[in-house]
């Protein structure tokens, strides 16, 4: 099934005369830069997910809230869609433009507000880099915990909008855990201030709700985060095992013995071998697996944990466990699993990243699963995972020159994403459904609570201009894709049972 | 009471409350009676939906139905040595899990932990239109469709009833260890807005008008080294229980109790009546006949709620009229017929 917008399957899209609309926002705006000509609107055609790609109608460049707030009452009346996108990062096609909708860029929005440490808060623009408020924390000993490996260049407003995650999740918390206060803009222009900055807000937790909308909601105009004081020391140890199981094992073991660390990273053996080849980051590379699990905190805990860590993944059975002897060393090890995507890049033309969520106990059983659905669909498959989360990221290596390829690469994602709903697990962790995964929410929702997500979109977007076509499927998609039949314990994919 | 899975009775009950149209009244141990407003309605009461459904330490989750005493949860993970990081009072040995989410209260280490809500990960619901649906899961991570476990944390049942939970635990801290330090108001806020920058293993800290007092919680080495540095008189750690559960002197009863969730950083506050200072500051117990509480919580840019029953027609923070109408607009489109709690938190939703 085509990933682009389908109006057989997703709905009608209302019929916009794009000179009318041109005229109307350039009269009621005239200071806002809006891109209409075809290669002015070439650039915005994708977002991370470059495989996918529409050409926008048109694309509005605002600086003030003001003009956002005078747009989206124009487009409300005027019945436009309107997708919105901070840096264009994401990777699940979420902020992919409609030909028959308005892309709203919000990355000029870029401004950090206020830092306050002794409240230890910062008030940001929603085009704010996620790394650039702890650079503007750092002199105060501060910084923002949610790091994605994309956050030299993703948005705060982005990062909310897809509940983004990091490395450091199962101590510190996903953006929903760090975020205090957003400012909204709704499809009909007005303000909504959802939380404070006081610990908890009063009526219902819409800043939660709006946390991971993909932008379905309300247009995000401003975010204040909590900072957190730096750890005083970090420490990394890299454990080398001879089967995945073993150390599936080690990271319950870590866990059973009362250690949460900053960091739990877990690499299979093709993943080690790309990182190796291309960082030189001392990596066993005849190991079927390493752990990378980092201890963070004051200086006497962390160094009787690395002791205790030490211990756990001995007894585990690693073949090896190194403790990263300096700064320099910890910096290599994180450096291979950091530059792990663009490894595995270099071993194949084209590769493409899944997110799918299990429950940790299922790590081997989901491992087999996904290098037997590889043969079988003639694809290699690469694992990095943030083993603490349970929050994998198989990396399909293909090369869409090759005619099918791309398809073979979908369809063995998807397959994927299947096997994980099936251990209990979720299709995605941290980069959203967007458009990407629209089919797959068919297997891990039953129509009921599909139309419930329907239902709470239309409190606050009744006639669904905002984002169309993302995050939720229709009944009629699902109905297509033919995998309404999860109901009531009864498992899905039979066909996946030799698993 | 033994393990009971009762979620088709309590559908059935919500099928008849949709086919005579009369609202109901949603019951856990009804130990957070006082909180909130009065709702007239049939009384469901969850408690036969009861018992842990899966609990693997390892997996640092645990599924448990909403009626299940909240004493026999926290026991359970405290014979596998973890515990729910947000420390949720009880105030009765009723108190329900299923009351405990709806009522989203946090004890004293939430500004270091997290909120309830925050350890939330799934959620089994009944709607308004009869169904029986799953949200989130036991994934510590899940971006699938919206989150709406996590709005039902807080929401005191006005959205739907909850049947079961998914939530994150945590392993208790290796060392606990509390102590008193007599210095006044002034001196510990902006003593605690100074640790805070720091990386101290504070986890809770309180000031009663005439001592400060703080937990420290970690590994050996930290909380040592802090106790070190900070000093003070040894302080028994049921003092925590105490204030969680409002069995400290200062919430004898008397004038009605407000509570105030503020920014954390304002330093000491003139309130009209007597104080106790949670949370580092950014919660501020209240006992007050003054009806202009709401008015000065706003003003400080938090919110305030009244915990004594009766003392006030909307104990809950009035909605600026924008907030009000999507508040509507959500419960219309969750709950169409207003059979959950109608008027409960707001009279209007
Ligand atoms: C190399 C690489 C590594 C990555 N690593 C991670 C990772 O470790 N963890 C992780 O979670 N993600 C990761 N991502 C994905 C991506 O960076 C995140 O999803 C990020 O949050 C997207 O931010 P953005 O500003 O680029 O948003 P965009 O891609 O522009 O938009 C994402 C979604 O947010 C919406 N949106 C954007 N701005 C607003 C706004 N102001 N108001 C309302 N809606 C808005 C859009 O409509 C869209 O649905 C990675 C991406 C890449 C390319
Ligand atoms: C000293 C003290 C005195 C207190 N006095 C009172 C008091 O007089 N009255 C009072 O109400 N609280 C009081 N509380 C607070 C209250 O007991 C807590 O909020 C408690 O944890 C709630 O648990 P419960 O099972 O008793 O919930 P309940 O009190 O039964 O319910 C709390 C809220 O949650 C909703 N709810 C319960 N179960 C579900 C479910 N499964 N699905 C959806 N919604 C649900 C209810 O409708 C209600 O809105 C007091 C607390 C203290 C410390």
């Amino acid at each position: 099934m085509n990933i682009l917008y389908d109006e057989r399957l997703d709905g009608p899209l209302p019929e916009v005369n794009k000179g009318e609309l041109l005229k109307a926002l350039q009269h009621a705006l005239p200071d806002l830069d809006i891109l209409w000509r075809e290669d002015e609107l070439k650039p915005y055609e994708c977002d991370g997910l470059s495989a996918y790609r529409t050409t926008p109608m048109l694309v509005a460049l605002p600086r003030r809230l003001e003009q956002v707030q005078t747009l989206l009452k124009l487009c409300h009346q005027n019945n436009v869609p309107v997708v919105a996108r901070g840096a264009g990062t994401g990777l699940s096609g979420g902020a992919l433009p409609l030909e028959k909708g308005l892309l709203l860029v919000m990355a000029r929005f870029n401004s950090i507000l206020h830092i306050d440490p002794a409240a230890r808060i910062a008030r940001v623009q929603p085009g704010v880099r996620n790394l650039a408020i702890s650079q503007a924390a750092a002199p105060f000993g501060l910084y923002y915990a949610p790091d994605p490996s994309s956050q030299i260049a993703c948005s705060i407003g982005g990062n909310v909008a897809e509940n983004a995650g990091g490395v450091h999740c199962l101590k510190y918390g996903l953006t929903v855990h760090n975020v205090l206060k957003i400012e909204v803009l709704t499809i009909e222009g007005e303000r909504l201030t959802l939380g404070s900055e006081a610990l908890d807000s009063a009526g219902f937790d819409l800043l939660a709700l709006f946390t991971g909308s993909e932008g379905l909601l309300g247009i995000i105009t401003e975010v204040t985060v909590k900072l957190l004081p730096k750890p005083q020391v970090a420490k990394v140890l890299l454990g080398g095992f001879d089967s995945v199981e073993k150390a599936g094992r080690a990271v319950a073991a870590i866990i059973a013995a009362g250690i949460i660390p900053g960091g739990l990273e877990m690499m299979d053996n093709l993943a080690i071998r790309a990182a190796e080849d291309f960082i030189h980051a001392g990596y066993p590379v005849d190991a079927e697996a390493i752990l990378l699990c980092e201890l963070d905190g004051v200086e006497a805990d962390v160094h009787d944990d690395c002791q205790r860590v030490r211990e756990v993944m001995t007894a585990a059975g690693a073949t090896e466990v190194r403790q990263a002897q300096d700064e320099a060393e910890r910096v290599r090890f994180w450096a291979g699993r950091k530059n792990a995507f663009p490894a595995i890049g270099r071993l194949s033309p084209d590769y493409y990243c899944m997110d799918g969520t299990i429950p940790r106990r299922e790590l081997p059983a989901v491992l087999q699963g996904i290098s037997r659905l590889g043969e079988e669909y003639g694809l290699r498959v690469a694992n990095v995972f943030h083993a603490g989360d349970g929050n994998m990221h198989p990396l399909i290596l293909f090369d869409a020159n090759q005619p099918g390829e791309l398809h073979r690469a979908e369809a063995l994602g998807g397959k994927i994403l299947e096997l994980c709903v099936k251990v209990g697990g979720s299709i995605t962790g941290e980069h959203g459904v967007g458009r990407e995964k629209i089919n797959q929410m068919c297997a891990q929702f039953n129509s009921d609570e599909l139309l419930l997500f329907h239902a709470v979109k239309a409190a606050f977007d009744p006639q669904g201009l905002l984002n169309p076509g993302k995050n939720i499927p229709t009944l009629h998609r699902c109905a297509e894709f033919g995998a309404m039949h999860i109901h009531a314990g009864q498992l899905p994919f039979p066909e996946l049972e030799r698993f | 009471m033994a393990d009971f899975d009762a979620a088709n009775a309590l559908l059935d009950q919500v099928d008849a409350a949709r086919a005579n149209a009369t609202p109901l009244k949603i019951q856990g141990g009804n130990s957070k009676a006082f909180l909130g407003r009065e709702v007239a309605g049939e009384v469901l009461d969850t408690r036969a939906h009861r018992g842990i459904v899966q609990y693997d330490p390892t997996e640092l989750v645990v599924t448990v139905r909403a009626g299940t005493p909240l004493s026999e949860l926290l026991a359970a993970l405290d014979d596998a040595g973890q515990m729910l990081p947000c420390e949720p009072p009880s105030f009765a040995d009723s108190a329900t899990v299923g009351g405990m989410i709806a009522a989203g209260l946090s004890g004293p280490r939430r500004p270091w932990s997290g909120s309830v809500r925050d350890f939330v990960l799934g959620t089994r619901v009944i709607t308004g239109l009869g169904q029986h649906l799953r949200f989130g899961g036991e994934v510590m991570k899940n971006v699938a469709g919206y989150d709406l476990s996590r709005l039902m944390a807080g929401s005191f049942g006005c959205l739907g009833v909850l049947t079961e939970v998914s939530l994150k635990v945590l392993p208790k801290p290796r060392q606990c260890l509390s102590i008193r330090l007599d210095i006044d108001c002034v001196r510990a806020l902006s003593k605690l807005a100074e640790w805070g920058q720091q990386p101290l293993p504070i986890s809770a800290a309180c000031h009663d008008g005439q001592s400060l007092y703080l937990r420290l919680e970690g590994g050996e080495g930290s909380v040592t080294a802090a106790h070190q540095r900070l000093g003070g008189e040894p302080l028994d750690s049921v003092f925590w229980r105490d204030l969680n559960e409002q069995r400290l002197s200062f919430f004898d009863e008397g004038l009605p109790l407000w509570r105030l969730s503020l920014p954390n950083n304002l330093g000491p506050l003139e309130l009209p009546g007597e104080q106790l200072i949670d949370w580092a500051g950014a919660q501020r117990w209240v006992k007050s006949e003054s009806t202009e509480i709401h008015a000065l919580a706003q003003s400080f840019g938090g919110h305030a709620t009244c915990f004594t029953h009766g003392a006030t027609g909307s104990p809950f923070q009035p909605l600026a009229p924008t907030l009000l109408r999507y508040h509507r607009q959500l419960k219309a489109q969750l709950d169409p017929q207003g059979l959950f709690n109608p008027g409960r938190m707001y009279a209007e939703v």
